[in-house]
């Protein structure tokens, strides 16, 4: 199949590219330039290292590298790179990203299949752009029986729930977008809020289908947050403290999954039904409701559900990597950046560039976001399997499962911590330091 | 505010505590029909199936053509089992016009209905994966089915619908080298389905979703007509290429599979279970198969029944399937009526599903073996 359109002529193309570059050009000098020079008119330029900063001189330090990097460097430490960048929601998206397009491509090589293999050129890895393309270009359409206010902003609240769990997690030593003394309470009150916005998404869209999803999920995420809240008990028992940063901290010589491994199985098996993933994916059982309480979203709306989704696996697997596997604590695998390069710059035949404050990130911290995201890829691939290898389970067992077998489990491994405590195994003063 | 209503309608009175579903048509777990469920909380009330959505009128149109003219029209309603479909209706021809087919043939149709059953039981597991939520069933039995469908490829030259059995024996003869591709083909293909019995039907979570649920009694099963899978997963050993052997089944060495549980799980595994004697049958038949020989016997042009009427039924992937042809002294029959499988099963459907809980629907629904657009022919 030719991809050239049949009445397709070289010349008539080139005339209209020249023709889009003339009006660009015109209307840019007539409306654009006068604008431009009307806002600088207005705007104070601000004086960085003595000089005034015009638009002239911005654009020479974009090619300045001596000039940039002290920018640079002043710029990923304030809390808006944080949330926006960083640990926070742009780290968290390419990671769901990634994970997306591994999802698709693991499951395809345990189902015999290629999985996405043309967008892109290289193994379909364009595929979720693509994906994300169309989803945007689909028209949104609002059942006419709606509650169209709650309707609409049940993405928006779980995407904006996602990120806000996103940005407790902690990265590497001192990267964290929000750091309060009592973090994992925050991660419960956080989890707290998705059972409430499916209920509302499902009420609100005004369908059998969705209504019943609602009710599933619901019952779902709150016979899994109990096993989910008291498998933690266990950790915060051992290190005395809510706040993740510090239960990395007490993780540097071994990891808490060594001395709870019930209670990361239990935690596990609660990530998977939070997740509403195989083989806990009932609210969203394709044969039985639809699509359950996503039945009636369409176009960027159910891709937003998507989005929050993912970040939500994110999340998931990077608590599980903070809590039990140690989060950045690893053997220092990163090069330190050579002392010479940063006292005689770099030399590239004639040119020598003298650097101010090059190193941009410490070595720690390269080496804590590398161990991190390798412990939390590892955990995102153990969430993906059972996708491969198990059907859907059924309600009752569900239920069963979460209100009888799992909350017995958590029990378990908080009277061994305790145990372990009071002997003095673990604890100030204890045997293990 | 009273509206009058038109004669001979009435509204249905709605009981809070009672929802109505309306499983279908355009429902992912529901196939070419609708379910009309009532649910109390998550238990299913009442279910009401309303097939129909795909009745074509293959028996009026058979009624408009020849006896060969009907042939791949016939077919449509199960591409997947295409051979098995048209198999009664080349009894029944043969019968009423009194042709005899070559022993060769015989042997020919047998291996390429066992080859169809196969393909047929394989699409049937996918859907029932699909079903359950499970993508890796649905994919590794929609991959096997190419082993067979290339070799009735081979046969026949089509890929789903052959219209390779003809009144008189079977359209051409096998390829050369047929019988060592088919041997090792088989072997192969048996090899893959061993591995299903590890991955699909020990997984526990499939065994609690399907053990138990949906049970049909060995009473019920006869009481209510059922035919196939399902009557033999009830206890009940009946298979028409045992009972009634047709062609050269009574030559073949092959069991009948019989499970006495009767629920959802066993409904599915017997099925699979066929599979393997569909493998013993296909290479007994390639070894009893006379090597050389005519495989169709020529027919008249347009020949013409007698006044009469036959009725043949052999065993399809659904189960009996019968075909009434009804004959006047011209070439076109006067009256086709199809007996098939799937509707026979499907009058069960609201017996079962009454109690039962509605994420069960799937499990029960599926594993009756029903074919909707083969139910409305």
């Amino acid at each position: 199949m030719s991809t050239i359109a049949p009445q397709f002529r070289l010349s008539r193309f080139i005339a209209s590219l020249f023709d889009i570059i003339f009006w660009v050009l015109l209307i840019f000098s007539l409306v654009g330039l006068p604008i431009v020079f009307i806002i600088l008119f207005y705007i104070k330029l601000p004086i960085i290292n003595g000089q005034l900063m015009t638009p002239y001189l911005a654009l020479t330090w974009i090619a300045d590298p001596s000039q940039t990097v002290p920018i640079i460097k002043s710029l990923i430490h304030t809390t808006f790179f944080h949330v926006v960048a960083f640990p926070g929601f742009g780290f968290a998206a390419l990671l769901s990203a990634a994970t997306i397009y591994v999802e698709r491509k693991f499951l395809a090589k345990i189902q015999l299949r290629v999985g996405p293999l043309y967008c892109g050129r290289i193994e379909g890895i364009l595929q979720l752009m693509g994906d994300g393309l169309k989803l945007i270009s689909k028209e949104i359409i609002i059942p006419a029986k709606a509650d169209k206010p709650i309707f609409w902003i049940g993405p928006l609240l779980f995407v904006g729930t996602a990120g806000a769990f996103v940005s407790l997690i902690p990265v590497a030593p001192g990267w964290v977008v929000a750091n309060p003394t009592v973090s994992l309470l925050a991660v419960f009150a956080t989890i707290g809020f998705f059972p409430i916005i499916s209920v509302l998404t499902a009420w609100a869209a005004n369908n059998k289908w969705t209504f019943i999803g609602g009710l599933r999920a619901l019952h779902q995420m709150i016979a899994f947050e109990i096993p989910l809240i008291l498998s933690l008990l266990s950790v915060v028992i051992l290190t005395g403290t809510l706040n993740l940063s510090q239960i990395v901290q007490s993780q540097q010589h071994y990891w808490w999954i060594v001395f709870a491994p019930i209670s990361a199985i239990v935690f596990f098996i609660c990530i998977l039904a939070e997740l509403e993933r195989i083989p806990f994916d009932l609210p969203e059982a394709e044969s039985e409701i639809v699509a359950g309480w996503l039945t009636e979203f369409s176009g960027m709306m159910y891709g937003l559900i998507q989005l929050g989704t993912y970040l939500k696996l994110y999340a998931f697997a990077g608590l599980f990597t903070v809590l039990f596997l140690g989060g950045w604590n690893g053997p220092m695998v990163w090069p330190p950046l050579s002392p010479e390069l940063i006292t005689h710059g770099i030399t590239i035949g004639p040119v020598n560039v003298q650097i101010a404050g090059l190193p941009l990130f410490s070595q720690p911290m390269l080496n804590g976001t590398l161990m991190f995201v390798i412990k939390t890829v590892g955990v995102i691939l153990l969430i993906l399997l059972p996708r491969g290898v198990f059907p859907r389970i059924r309600i009752d067992m569900l239920l069963h499962t979460g209100w009888y077998k799992l909350i017995g489990l958590a029990f378990v491994n908080i009277f061994i911590a305790l145990g372990l405590l009071y002997a003095g195994v673990l604890g100030p003063g204890g045997l293990i330091q | 505010m009273t509206t009058q209503l038109p004669p001979g309608i009435s509204l249905e009175k709605v009981d809070d505590r009672i929802m109505t579903l309306n499983v279908g048509p355009q429902h992912p777990g529901s196939g070419h029909m609708r379910l009309i469920i009532k649910v109390d909380g998550d238990y299913i009330v009442s279910c009401d199936p309303d097939p129909g959505y795909v009745h074509r009128g293959e028996e009026k149109m058979a009624e408009y053509r020849n006896y060969i003219q009907n042939i791949p029209h016939l077919e449509r309603p199960v591409i997947h089992d295409s051979s098995n479909i048209l198999y009664p209706y080349c009894l029944a021809v043969e019968d009423l016009l009194g042709i005899e087919v070559p022993e060769r043939a015989k042997y020919i149709r047998v291996i390429a209905a066992e080859l169809n059953r196969c393909i047929y039981t394989l699409y049937w597991l996918a859907i029932y994966g699909i079903f359950l939520g499970h993508s890796t069933m649905f994919m590794w039995p929609a991959g096997d089915r190419e082993l067979f469908i290339d070799l009735l490829e081979a046969m026949s030259g089509a890929r789903v619908t052959h219209a390779y059995l003809v009144p008189g024996g079977i359209r051409n003869d096998l390829p050369a080298n047929f019988e060592e591709r088919c041997l090792r083909q088989v072997n192969y293909f048996e090899k893959r389905i061993k591995e299903y019995e590890a991955i699909f039907y020990q997984n526990p979570i499939l065994k609690s979703r399907t053990e138990g649920t949906g049970i049909l009694s060995r009473t019920d099963a006869i009481r209510l007509g059922t035919t196939g899978s399902v009557l033999r997963a009830s206890g009940i050993d009946f298979d028409i290429r045992k009972k009634e052997p047709y062609d050269v089944y009574e030559n073949l060495d092959f069991e009948t599979v019989v499970m006495k549980e009767g629920d959802s799980y066993a409904r599915s595994y017997v099925p699979y279970l066929e599979m393997f004697e569909s493998c013993r049958i296909i290479r007994d038949a390639l070894s009893k198969m006379p090597k050389s020989g005519s495989v169709r016997t020529k027919l008249k042009p347009n020949p013409k029944g007698g006044n009469e009427e036959v009725f043949k039924r052999v065993e399809s992937g659904r189960g009996a399937l019968g075909y009434y042809i009804v004959s006047n002294n011209r070439p076109e029959p006067y009256r086709v009526k199809i007996s098939v499988g799937s509707f026979r099963n499907l009058i069960c459907m609201p017996y079962l599903l009454k109690g039962e809980l509605l994420g069960n629907m799937p499990s029960v629904y599926w594993s009756l073996n029903y074919w909707p657009v083969e139910a409305d022919r």
